[in-house]
């Protein structure tokens, strides 16, 4: 047999190879641009009392995580159990943006399940979340002491993201 | 006659599922063509092989009237462009620029297609020299005798 009968097989096997790796890689992921540069300031109607807003500038110098969220969003259900850990237990602040969600239906959803956050805006035309970058819920941002976004999760916080990527973090933020 | 009201039925369906589209009025047809450009070339993040215009997704909508406010507002195509690199990076565009890391992307449709031209060069002139074939006297002989037959 000729060599050149195993060029189609040597290609074929090239291309496997780029698509196996392909296949481990989440398009949907896209790298945010956002992180180590300063969050976007917002201010929203508050979700429990529309008279009033929640600032973004009331958290400086803390270090709290942003967490995007809405009752459409079959993750957040998901997470909203640990959230309630992060607030309780540890005492985390969080602070919360119901995007694009029934203000009712948000209320009812905190009331019976609980209220992790220390605030919620409401943002039903996207303005704050563009602003941070966000296409998707859930999404919690880490902030520090300066307001930069040193941290950003895409999808439901869990236990092992918590203990693996965001602590060592934020025992670094708060020491320093 | 059921048949008929069955057809008649079908052809109706297209008004029923009518697309809610979202039509911005525009004065100047100028910045209208302008809207049409830009959400054209911008890219939904939520389905991602979309672009703003064809998406149906609630952040496209959003992302949609913001560009539309944008433009009212009198801003240029690559401030509004800008402003969404600013938050979702080069991803959001279709036509992202030239650097480092898209330079794959842009490069190598060419470089393949270069490589396929090459080897295409190549095979054909192997091809060519394999098919001048040498003959003996004897065949040449009859290679003539054949082509002489035909002329007559």
């Amino acid at each position: 047999m000729k060599a050149r009968y195993l060029i189609p097989l040597g290609i074929f096997l090239i291309l496997v190879v780029f698509l196996a790796i392909g296949l481990t890689k989440d398009p949907r992921d896209v790298p945010s641009v956002l992180i180590d540069k300063k969050a976007s300031e917002f201010s929203l109607p508050d979700l429990f009392d529309p008279t009033k807003t929640v600032e973004s500038s009331a958290m400086k110098g803390k270090v709290w995580l942003l967490n995007v969220w809405g009752t459409w969003c079959p993750e957040c259900w998901r997470e909203h159990d640990f959230l309630l850990y992060l607030a309780k237990q540890e005492q985390f602040p969080i602070v919360g943006i119901d995007w694009r969600d029934d203000d009712e239906e948000a209320k009812r959803f905190l009331r019976q399940k609980g209220n992790p956050f220390l605030a919620v805006g409401v943002d039903p035309e996207s303005k704050a979340i563009m602003d941070l970058g966000v296409y998707g819920a859930p999404e919690t941002f880490l902030i520090d002491r300066q307001g930069v976004i040193r941290k950003k999760h895409k999808g439901a916080m869990t236990q092992k993201v918590w203990r693996d990527e965001f602590r060592p973090l934020i025992d670094e933020l708060e020491k320093g | 006659m059921r048949r008929l009201c069955l057809i008649v039925l079908f052809l109706a369906l297209p008004l029923a599922v009518h697309a809610k589209v979202d039509a911005y009025p525009f004065d100047d047809p100028k910045l209208e063509a302008r809207y049409k450009q830009l959400v054209a070339e911008l890219r939904c993040l939520v389905c991602q092989n979309q672009n703003l215009a064809d998406s149906n997704a609630e952040l496209a909508q959003d992302m949609r009237r913001l560009t539309y406010e944008m433009v009212q507002r009198g801003e240029s195509n690559e401030q509004i462009v800008a402003f969404m690199v600013e938050r979702y990076g080069d991803f959001v565009m279709y036509r992202p620029p030239f650097k480092n890391s898209t330079a794959m992307l842009w490069v190598g449709p060419f470089l393949i297609l270069g490589v396929g031209v090459l080897v295409l060069f190549l095979f054909v002139r192997r091809r060519g020299r394999a098919q001048t074939p040498q003959l003996t006297e004897q065949e040449q002989e009859r290679a003539r005798r054949f082509l002489n037959d035909k002329q007559t």
